[in-house]
């Protein structure tokens, strides 16, 4: 197991180092000066030329690459032309905010999907799997900036239940970070009116970003499960008068998620990269909005740092997904 | 061809998204010829400002006045545009170069399919922003940014079918027969790989057409006043929450589009591989 495991992370370094090159060449492949965007519009010509020589933008474009590589490795991301601080640093202080809510977009999805799913499969052809199979359908169709806004419009400016934008409310005194959490630190710290502002605020953003990936947990458990359903040992287990709904939610569904876990691996990487936009809809202070930020002031090193981040996330997540299929059949650990 | 027609006529929601693609097609054509409003594309009426659904503006008013059932009705045309040119280039970068990674073996084939990976690795949406932006947002960026970021689909599908192919059987015969390699892959594994690629490239209409509408959204795409459907919902932002038609009805038209294409792929992929059936 661990060999297995250490061998994958020895071959995402190539494939992150592709992926950096690629995303170099086709960023510096656009016709736009970074220099004459990094320096603003009230930038004298002397202005430019210091900057395109401090950050060695006269240089081949090779050469500018190698250099970017040996900052990397180095855990520098270079300069924000933006917030004109180091990327490292806004990311850093920004991630928590996206790892929460994404995890608690991902929580809402499996949870709530892999159950429906399982119903849908038992009701095989009859109407509560009608019901999912609309939902699922809708579900993957919907755009996700369009379902922030209703949502807003619905339970913030309608009904008034919950609240616009942000993270916690502007009066309400932010509690000591300790894990970045805000849901977690302010329970830390004891402040049960925070983690009730914070759980408000994380409510729209987080079933907006939830809806697409419930809808693919649902489609793909139903299907395992429908197909599982039909083995022999379901049949031999039920005659021997095993409890069905215990036989079901036990061994069908474990028989049954190889594909759902699949699929949660690929929606991990997909939901960092969705949150962009329902990120910058409900002013969330993660990656996301930093990214919309970054992309629309055409700041190449953030977009370069984000893409590598997001692309790492994904790697970490598919050798999770591995190895969580060989806990769940040892079959496929075997065959490497 | 007539009892692949027949199986897919009995699959209810493959039905349901032909038709619908049919009816956004039929949209997208006579879109000028359909909407009782055809010159509110540009127009505007100050007079009849943010009015709400009634029966002469089906879908209400926007901020000019404009009728917004007309602007959703001319609006298809843009996005089944931009959807088609994008699965279209992509296809055509893809597939071409899916059929020498996988007719051919070695170095050519190792690097053209590592790129391939690492494309498929890089946020779509993100690359696809990055480069809009740094292009110079206009319609014509977005629709290559999207392109640039697709075509690794249909690469890998080509790749997979060719390489099964060209182990095949009939391959063998067809080269101790004397045909020309061009012949081969031509004429014998592009015909064999192309139903995948339909496949693919119906399920990639209708995801272009999200994507799209994110571009669109963020002012990346189509510019005012254009009747994009993205474009509509972020302009209608600053007229909520009185103005509830405005912001959703053009979202109930990107999510029936999408609809449409993701129930036909879905019928269409059960057709060509029945093994992943999503139900029987």
């Amino acid at each position: 197991m661990l060999r297995f495991v250490l061998r994958r992370c020895a071959l995402v370094v190539p494939s992150l180092l592709g992926l950096l090159v690629v995303t170099f060449l086709l960023i510096h492949a656009v016709p736009s000066d970074p220099a004459v965007a990094m320096a603003g519009d009230a930038a004298t010509p002397e202005q430019i030329e210091r900057l395109r020589k401090q950050y060695g933008l006269d240089r081949p474009i090779w050469e500018q690459f190698a250099v970017y590589i040996e900052n990397v490795a180095r855990l520098d991301f270079g300069e924000s032309a933006f917030s004109r601080r180091p990327v490292a640093l806004d990311i850093a202080q920004r991630l928590p905010a996206t790892l929460e809510l994404t995890f608690c977009a991902l929580a809402l999805s499996v949870l709530l999907g892999v159950p429906l799913g399982v119903v849908a499969a038992l009701n095989h052809n009859a109407w509560p799997d009608y019901l999912l199979r609309i939902f699922s359908v809708l579900g993957i169709a919907l755009a996700a900036f369009w379902v922030a806004i209703m949502l807003q419009l619905l339970f913030s400016m309608q009904l008034g239940w919950l609240p616009l934008r942000g993270d916690l409310a502007s009066t309400m005194a932010r509690p000591d970070p300790v894990t970045g959490f805000l849901v977690i630190d302010s329970l830390i710290a004891g402040r049960w009116d925070a983690f009730v502002d914070a759980v408000r605020h994380l409510a729209l953003p987080a079933v907006t970003l939830s809806l697409g990936g419930l809808a693919t947990i649902v489609r793909f458990t139903r299907a395992g499960v429908v197909d599982t359903l039909q083995q022999d040992f379901v049949f031999y287990e039920r005659a021997m008068g095993y409890r069905w709904l215990r036989l079901v939610w036990i061994f069908v569904l474990r028989n049954s998620v190889t594909a759902t876990v699949t699929q949660i691996g690929l929606l991990f990487g997909g939901l960092i990269a969705g949150g962009v936009v329902v990120e910058s809809i409900f002013d969330w202070p993660g990656i996301g909005s930093y990214t919309v930020q970054a992309i629309l002031t055409g700041d190449r090193q953030v977009m370069l740092a984000v893409t590598l981040l997001v692309g790492t996330v994904y790697a970490a997540v598919n050798i999770l997904v591995d190895v969580l299929h060989g806990l769940l059949d040892p079959r496929l650990m075997e065959r490497g | 061809m007539r009892p692949i027609l027949a199986k897919l006529s009995r699959d209810v929601p493959a039905m349901l998204g032909l038709a619908i693609v049919v009816v956004v097609l039929l949209v997208a054509i006579f879109g000028p010829l359909l909407a009782p409003f055809p010159e509110d594309a540009a127009a505007s009426h100050l007079t009849r400002r943010l009015r709400p659904p009634s029966a002469d503006y089906l879908f209400g008013t926007d901020n000019l006045g404009r009728d917004i059932f007309s602007r959703v009705i001319l609006g298809a045309r843009g996005a089944l545009a931009i959807a088609l040119t994008v699965v279209l280039v992509a296809m055509l970068i893809g597939v071409p170069l899916g059929l020498l990674a996988g007719f051919r073996r070695g170095w050519l084939s190792e690097t053209i399919m590592r790129v391939t990976d690492v494309v498929l690795a890089i946020p779509q949406l993100v690359l696809a922003l990055a480069l809009a932006q740094l292009m110079s947002p206009s319609l014509e960026t977005a629709m290559l940014a999207l392109s640039l970021t697709y075509w690794p689909f249909f690469t890998r599908i080509v790749y997979a079918e060719t390489r099964r192919l060209s182990a095949s059987l009939f391959v063998d015969a067809l080269r101790g027969v004397g045909a020309s390699t061009g012949r081969i892959v031509f004429l014998h594994i592009l015909p064999n790989a192309l139903s995948p690629v339909i496949v693919r490239a119906t399920i990639g209409l209708g995801f272009t057409i999200l994507v799209a509408a994110v571009l669109g959204f963020l002012g990346m795409g189509a510019t005012p006043p254009a009747p994009d459907w993205g474009l509509t919902i972020a302009e209608s932002r600053t007229y909520l929450p009185k103005a509830w038609w405005y912001a959703t009805f053009p979202g109930l038209a990107i999510l029936f589009t999408v609809m449409g294409f993701n129930l036909l792929g879905d019928g269409l992929r059960d057709l060509v591989d029945p093994r992943i059936r999503r139900s029987r």
